[in-house]
Order: C-alpha cells, then structure tokens, then sequence
C-alpha cells in the first residue's frame, strides 16, 4: 500500500536560518498522525510544507509527495488539483480563515461546488442549498438556515470553527490536516470539536494530520505520533509506545506534564 | 447615565451614518439632474446674448449675465454635466489602469514588485495637475477626451499604489491560505475573496479620485488646458470671471460653490456606501 503523504528527509530554510532539518513523516491512507512539538517547532510549517503552500521566502529540500504526486518544485496547477481534493486544511484561528465579508452559506457553497465539478457534476441552485445545509448538519451546526445567512462576525467562535471544518470536508479531501484547530477555544468547546473531529475522519474514511502542542489534546484520536522540536523530530511511534515509553528527554517531560495534569484533575472535587 | 448613553449611541451612529449618505446622495443627485436637464433644456441658449452684459442677479438672470452678456446660470449647470463626465471617466479609467496595475504588482515576484512600488513613488510625488498637464501637451488638442484621458493616467497611480497595499495585506490572511488549500484558482482568489474585501476601501478612494478630477478639469480650463468653448466648465467660468471680480462676484462665486458643493456631496456619499458596503460596519 503506498503512503497518502510521504515526507523524506525535508528540510526548510530561509536566506541565513535553518527552520528544519531532515524531517520524515508518513502517512498511509486513512491513518492518524499527531504532529507534536512546542511553539515554533515547525508544525505548520511541515503542514504548508504538504500542501505547497510555503511562503515565498522558504526554500525546501528533500521530497513530498501527495497522492503520488511529487510537491515540491510542482506547478502551481498541478498543485492546485491536488489541494482540496488530496489534502485540506483547518487552521487555528476560526475568525480569520473566514473571509469576513462573504456569508457563510457561500463559504462552504464554494468547496461544494468545486469539488462537484471536479467530479463531472455541476451543483447549483436548490441543490447546491440543500447540499450546504446538509454539510452544516454534519459538523453540527445548530440552527443552519439562519447561519447559512450569517456573517463570521455574527457567529460563534466555536460555531466559525465548525463551519471552518465543513468547508474543509466540502473539499471531500483523502487527507484533512487540523493545525491546532482548537488552541483558540475554551476547554468545553474544545472537547465538542475534538470529538466531531474524530467522528466525521471515521465516518469519511480520511487520513489525518493533526498538529498540537498538547499530548493529551492528541492521544485521544491519533494511531501515531510524530514529536518535534526545533525543527527536527526527536520521536515517533505509536501513540500508547510514546506514552509509556517516552525515549527522548523533551517527550518525556511532555508526558510528564501530562500526567501531572491529569492528577491535578483527579485530585480535584 | 452612563449606561443610557452606551444603549442610544449605536442607534446614534445609525442615524449620523446615513444622514451622511443622504446629504451626499442629495448633494450629488442635484448636480446629476442639473447634468442631465441640460442634456434636453437649459433656461437660455448657452451662447446666445440674451441679455446686457455683466448683469446682475435678476428673476430673468437668477445668476445674472456673463461680460458677453449670456445667462450665467445656465452655464453653471452646463458645467455640472461637464465636472461630472469628467470626474467619472477620469476616476473609471483611474480605477481600470490602477486596480489592474496594482493586484499585478502584489501577485508579481519581489524584484518586479518593488520596481513598481519605485515607479509608482516617483509618479505620485509628481502634482497629478502636472502630470495632466504633461498628458494634455503631448495630445496637442486639447478638447474634453484628452482632458479625462489625462487625469484618468494621473490618478491610476495613486489607485494602484492603494490596491497593492491593500491586496498584499489581505493576501497575508488566513482565509485567502484557506482558499488556496482547497484548490481556489488564483483568478477566482482575486473576484470572490480579494476585490469584495478591498472594495469598501478602494470605493471611497473613488470618490476621493472623483473631487480631485474635478477640481483638476476646473484648473486645468482655468490654465486653459481644458475642454475648449462651448464647453462651459466651472474652471473656466472661474477664469473669465476673474478680471470682473469686484464688479460681479457672483462670477466667482457661483462656480465655486458649484464645485465645492459636488465634492463635498462625492465625498458624503462615499463615506455614506462604505458603512453600508462593509456588514461588519453596518449597524444592525
Ligand atoms: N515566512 C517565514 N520566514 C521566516 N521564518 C519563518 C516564517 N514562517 C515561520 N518561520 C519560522 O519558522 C519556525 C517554525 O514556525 P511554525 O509556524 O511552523 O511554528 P509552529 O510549530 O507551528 O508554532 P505554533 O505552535 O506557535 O503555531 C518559527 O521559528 C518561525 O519563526
Ligand atoms: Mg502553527
């Protein structure tokens, strides 16, 4: 079986900094890779690194490839085929990966209507209605005819995240990538996300990324981890081996933190 | 108090918000159907000597006569059809030139980009007067298309300085990466998520184009580069009322307050359409 993401021996580096060295990271079809590592670690960047979607003054070296299809170096068409329908992305911050001036309805209209063309259909009108509001059922949106109408303004930071995760799955990607799609919520909101997050990746059959700088965040819906520090990945391995026996000091003390959590919480009331 | 205060102020803002829009709409209505009453009727024949010369105000001459002894109001309002075709075609062919020009230099690599960034400081620390006036000279006929053509070029600099800026920083964006990873296309990137998010801005900078074409057409008849007779702009109304100033004010009046009341009414209904454009603004 042949890997959905194959990352070799990629390193990133600007005009005078080194921001990776030779990281590896593969993900087979309908697997779940977590992508761990403190703040500045390189997480997105590994994550627009898949996509092709590096900034302008990155250069990149090793080899990507996405469905069979080399990125790095590739065209911007061929890499625009291969985005949305090999890989799509959550990001962090709800509120900004909306465009603030088009309704939300239209948002995940578009993916829709794109991915069915690229399937030979075309999707408009009622249909296209229909198929939107059917997209907002599924990732949960409460009350749909009235948020379909909404700004991103006017919505929930949650409700924008779930709305953000719809047009990600518009896309009906092999591969969905979350980076750090929670950070940004309250501790409740985060656990409802999680969970949709896992239900819908089963349900659909997609492999996926997800990138945190929080260990219990991930273990609960990951097979594997991958850590990251400063650029290079210090371990990796199955979630429950790297959890019992974490090898590298940096991983050790993120399960230790961990634990500690979890013994403040069951020694709390 | 306090608390009364903050609930009215919303309500408040409203109200201001689109009485701004309507003192524009009013203002900028009334030069519109002057303009284009003219078109069909204007109280007497523009060149015609309908009365003594250097008339004042009268119920026959509300404005009174020119020193050529023709009915001045009527070429007061001649010249809000002319301010207008002006201002519009030059601000059209400003935001063609410009808003092409500048989403060019914001997609385009780094050393082009900054050699248009160059070019366009250098054009824009010229006068656009001058540069009109530059335009003009070269065309060796001045009549009304040469005049538009030539602040038309003049403005589109200043559109496409602010269209870069402005696109560069909504490229920066989540939602445009967003966009990108779904496989958007770089032109529909540019139609649904860019010009929709520039526009409130780049919309009142119209307008801003607009009054200054204007009032660059009246300076540049005033100079006598402008449209030729019979072309009553306010520019050169301006300049024949000169030498008659202290006899007959209402020469220089008139035109002034022609002029001004348009630019104003432009720039009261570009601020009016900004809140309205913009549902982040508007108040609810
Ligand atoms: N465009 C860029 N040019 C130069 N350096 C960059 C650029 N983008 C990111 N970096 C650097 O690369 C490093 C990794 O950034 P990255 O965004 O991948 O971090 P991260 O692991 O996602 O962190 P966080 O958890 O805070 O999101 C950082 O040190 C950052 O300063
Ligand atoms: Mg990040």
């Amino acid at each position: 079986m042949s890997a959905l993401l194959d990352i070799k021996q990629l390193s990133l580096h600007t005009e005078n900094v080194r921001l990776l060295y030779g990281v590896d990271l593969t993900i087979a079809p309908g697997e779940r890779v977590g992508l761990i590592g403190e703040s500045g670690s390189g997480k997105s960047l590994t994550a627009m690194a898949a996509t092709g979607l590096l900034p302008t003054n990155i250069r990149a070296s090793g080899s990507i490839t996405l469905a069979g299809r080399p990125v790095i170096d590739a065209s911007e068409h061929q890499l625009n085929l291969l985005r949305g329908s090999a890989a799509a992305v959550v990001f962090q911050e709800p509120l900004t990966a909306l465009d603030p001036l088009m309704r939300i309805g239209r948002q995940i209209a578009e993916p829709l209507r794109r991915r069915a063309a690229r399937d030979g259909q075309r999707l408009s009108g009622t249909e296209l209605d229909a198929a939107v509001l059917a997209m907002m059922g599924d990732v949960a949106l409460p009350d749909p005819e009235r948020i379909a109408r909404a700004y991103p303004h006017e919505i929930s930071g949650g409700q924008r995240q779930r709305v953000a995760i719809a047009m990600a799955l518009a896309c009906k990607p092999s591969l969905l990538i979350a980076d750090e799609p929670t950070t940004a919520l309250d501790v409740t909101t985060q656990a409802e996300i999680l969970c949709l997050l896992d239900r819908l990746v089963r349900e659909r059959n997609m492999a996926l990324l997800f990138i945190s700088h929080d260990l219990p965040v991930v273990a609960g819906i990951v097979d594997r981890v991958v850590v990251l520090r400063q650029g290079e990945v210090v371990e990796a391995g199955p979630v429950h081996q790297v959890f019992a026996h974490p090898q590298h000091a940096y991983t050790q003390s993120l399960v230790a933190a961990a634990h500690a959590f979890d013994t403040a919480l069951g020694a709390a009331p | 108090m306090t608390t009364l205060d903050q609930i009215a102020a919303p309500n408040r803002r409203r109200r201001f918000g689109s009485l701004t829009l309507w003192a524009g709409i009013a203002l900028v209505g009334i030069h519109i159907a002057v303009g284009l009453l003219t078109v069909v009727w204007s109280p007497y024949d523009p060149s015609g000597m309908t009365g003594g010369r250097l008339e004042a105000p009268s119920w026959l001459h509300w404005a009174g006569t020119d020193r050529l002894g023709r009915d001045f109001l009527t070429q007061i309002m001649i010249g809000s059809r002319i301010a207008l075709i002006v201002g519009t075609g030059a601000a059209a062919i400003g935001a063609i030139i410009g808003v092409t020009l500048g989403l060019l230099a914001a997609f385009a690599t780094k050393l082009l980009d900054d050699a248009f960034a160059a070019t366009l400081d250098i054009l824009i620390a010229f006068p656009t007067l001058l540069i009109a006036m530059l335009v003009v000279a070269a065309a060796d006929t001045a009549n009304l298309g040469s005049a538009i053509f030539a602040l038309g070029i003049a403005l589109s600099a200043i559109v496409a300085r602010l269209t870069r800026i402005l696109t560069k920083r909504v490229l920066l964006l989540d939602y445009i990466t967003a966009a990108r990873t779904s496989g958007t296309s770089w032109l529909g990137i540019v139609f649904r998520h860019i010009l929709p998010n520039i526009w409130p801005t780049l919309s009142v900078s119209f307008a801003l184009q607009f009054g200054l074409a204007a009032i660059a057409e009246a300076s540049l008849s005033y100079l006598g580069l402008g449209a030729p007779p019979p072309n009553a702009s306010w520019g050169r109304l301006l300049q024949e009322a000169q030498g008659t100033v202290y006899t007959a004010p209402i020469g220089a009046i008139a035109p002034g307050i022609a002029l001004v009341s348009l630019v104003i009414g432009i720039n009261l209904l570009a601020d009016g359409l900004r809140d309205s454009v913009d549902p982040t603004r508007r108040a609810r």
